[in-house]
């Protein structure tokens, strides 16, 4: 049988259905993801960890399992979500590096947990495992997935696939380069402020932000936890559907996830139909702003008429306090931060500083030099929002605001289905260029925000490129409607041609 | 909104972290700038507004009080920087005096 292209460049969907016709073994898939991996690392530092030995030992597995099914034809991989068979069997996954893995180094970007590897999985890790993937390496974030650009991981900066000398946007950038320069087949990030989703369009790859509550986060590294997601960082629409199918759903675990049962995300997708009809889009004019890149907004309006081509009713709506979302979630996320890593204290995990004095000198000795900067300037940040005095001016201010930036969306969503905009105001920018000024590099993320504070779904994909450089298209749903944000992506997906682009990484 | 050096080491002690002399400077310096820009929340009237914590409605999850199996001993301790001679144990400096 002929594969039409290199394995590497597989999707997960696509290596699924070749692994269960027998066409391609799991072992020859992980081994050229190996190479390809070995090929490009010394140009992009996408991983910290690359779980060679540990892949090659499970893809073995996988094959004989694979072999087993083809010979009974009782094959586990047919169905998916989780708990109906083993829908990635023989697959390998790239995960962000602040989500557990038993017995994997986890560092969550952070020097603070240099050496720290987790006694157990999280869900999500669980989930995919059942499902039949098996580990291929961990991704470089930004330290506890603060920033925007990768540059703030302790372990140096991780360079985007389309230019060199450019960022792959963050936290997930180590995933979102993975993807884009085929060193993985499918991965996984979180998002909390835009860390799938910006990355993903400054890669020209997918990246899904589920609804808040939709994916357990049990054995994710907490950075905002009212606004912390797991989301899937994929090469097309349908491997985030697919990856979402599996990971989705109620954990006894971690309590902010419903109880309502996690749909089949694919069963949307199976139409081969792209028209839109019927289907109201709505364009928030608060997304087409000063400081945006005017070839930015080109490729999005380029989008919406394509989506009107489909048959979508483009609607103008107005989202009349998306400028607030910035100062209120700067204020909410550090704050929740701030808590969250007062953990980290060189006694149960992580290295601890040798220093004189009390447990107390240790302790502030051990957090002063295991942070970096950005850390330590939303811990400060969150601190002082918090603090007696304080905290009726910054923190319940910014939860009030967080009320309207919510109602903004609900109103919104009483006119239209889905919502698009740009995922960043820029394509990706030079390495360093926005390194000492906090502010500007908060900026990035304006159009991701929101989102988070509101609990609502949204997915960046491929939308077009200004000099070569990735722009994406973003698509938002109310809360637990992600079919309907997949079925505008995916008609978008499948009647343009910018997923299919490569970059060139020779020479 | 502006800090001074003193704020700024007063926050670094409630939040256990040691600064240095160039980034306690740095920190009043950009603090005050987010803290700046923050203030534009002011324009809004959020006097009638509820806050915002949680976007779900999940409300106390309870679960029956029945002990299941945790982590082993070792294993809660697999990661510690310090434990007695016995690994029995987390080891830091005194915290009470004699």
């Amino acid at each position: 049988m002929a594969i039409e292209t290199r394995l590497e460049q597989l999707t997960a969907h696509r290596a699924a259905e070749l692994l269960r016709q027998g066409a391609i073994s799991s072992v020859e898939l992980t081994h050229a993801v190996l190479e390809r991996i070995t090929q490009c690392e010394p140009k992009i530092h996408a991983y910290l960890t690359v779980t060679a030995e540990l892949a090659l030992e499970q893809a073995k597995r996988a094959d004989e399992q694979l072999a087993d099914a083809r010979k009974t034809g009782d094959h586990p991989s047919h169905t998916f979500g989780t708990g109906f068979g083993a829908p990635l069997l023989g697959v390998p996954m790239t995960i962000k590096d602040v989500i557990s893995t038993q017995g994997v180094t986890t560092t969550a970007g952070s020097r603070i947990l240099e050496n720290f590897v987790p006694v157990y999985d999280a869900t999500v890790i669980e989930k995919l495992k059942a499902a039949g993937a098996h580990l291929i390496g961990k991704t470089n974030p930004d330290e506890f997935a603060m920033g925007s650009s990768t540059e703030n991981s302790g372990y140096g900066v991780t360079h985007n696939p389309w230019d060199l000398e450019r960022v792959p946007g963050g936290s997930s950038g180590g995933s979102a380069a993975a993807m884009a320069a085929d060193e993985g087949v499918f991965s996984l990030g979180t998002d909390t402020g835009g860390s799938v989703r910006q990355p993903a369009s400054l890669t020209s790859t997918v990246g899904l932000r589920p609804s808040y509550g939709r994916v357990s986060r049990w054995g994710v590294i907490a950075f905002a936890s009212s606004l912390d997601q797991v989301g899937p960082m994929t090469k097309d629409v349908r491997d985030a559907a697919l990856i979402l199918s599996v990971i989705a759903g109620h954990d006894a675990r971690d309590s902010t996830t419903v109880n309502t049962p996690a749909p089949n995300y694919l069963m949307g997708l199976e139409t081969g139909d792209w028209r839109l009809d019927g289907m109201r889009v709505g364009v928030p004019r608060e997304y087409f702003v000063e400081g945006m890149a005017r070839e930015v907004e080109v490729t999005i309006r380029n989008a919406i008429a394509h989506l009107e081509s489909l048959g979508a009713e483009i609607h103008a709506v107005s989202l009349p306090h998306t400028e607030y979302a910035l100062p209120t979630y700067y204020l909410l996320a550090p704050a929740e931060a701030s808590a969250n890593l007062a953990r980290y204290d060189g006694v149960k995990y992580g290295p601890r500083a040798d220093v004189a004095g009390d447990v107390w000198d240790v302790i502030r000795a051990t957090r002063g030099r295991g942070f970096g900067p950005e850390v330590k300037r939303r811990i400060m940040l969150g601190t002082y929002a918090l603090s007696a005095g304080y905290y009726d001016a910054y923190y319940l201010k910014a939860q009030k605001v967080r009320t309207l930036i919510k109602r903004d969306f609900d109103q919104a969503f009483d006119q239209v289905d889905v919502l698009v905009s740009a995922a960043s105001p820029v394509p990706p920018f030079r390495i360093g260029e926005k390194a000492d000024d906090p502010l500007q590099m908060y900026l990035a993320d304006v159009f991701t925000l929101a989102q988070p504070l509101a609990g609502i779904p949204a997915i960046s994909l491929p939308a077009g490129f200004s000099d070569g450089l990735p722009i994406g298209l973003q698509i938002m749903a109310r809360a637990f409607e992600e079919e309907k944000m997949l079925h505008v992506a995916y008609a978008y997906e499948q009647t343009t041609e910018w997923h299919e682009r490569k970059p060139n990484l020779r020479g | 909104m502006s800090l001074t050096r003193e704020q700024v080491a007063h926050i670094a002690e409630l939040a256990k972290l040691e600064l240095s002399d160039a980034e306690l400077e740095r920190l009043a310096r950009q603090l005050s700038d987010i803290l700046e820009y923050a203030e534009r929340l002011n324009q809004l009237d959020t006097a009638a507004i509820a806050p915002t914590a949680s976007v779900i409605p999940n409300q106390n999850v309870m679960r029956p009080d029945i002990v299941t199996p945790s982590l082993s001993r070792a294993q809660v301790l697999q990661n510690a920087p310090d434990t007695d001679a016995n690994h029995e144990f987390l080891r830091v400096r005194a915290i009470l005096e004699e």
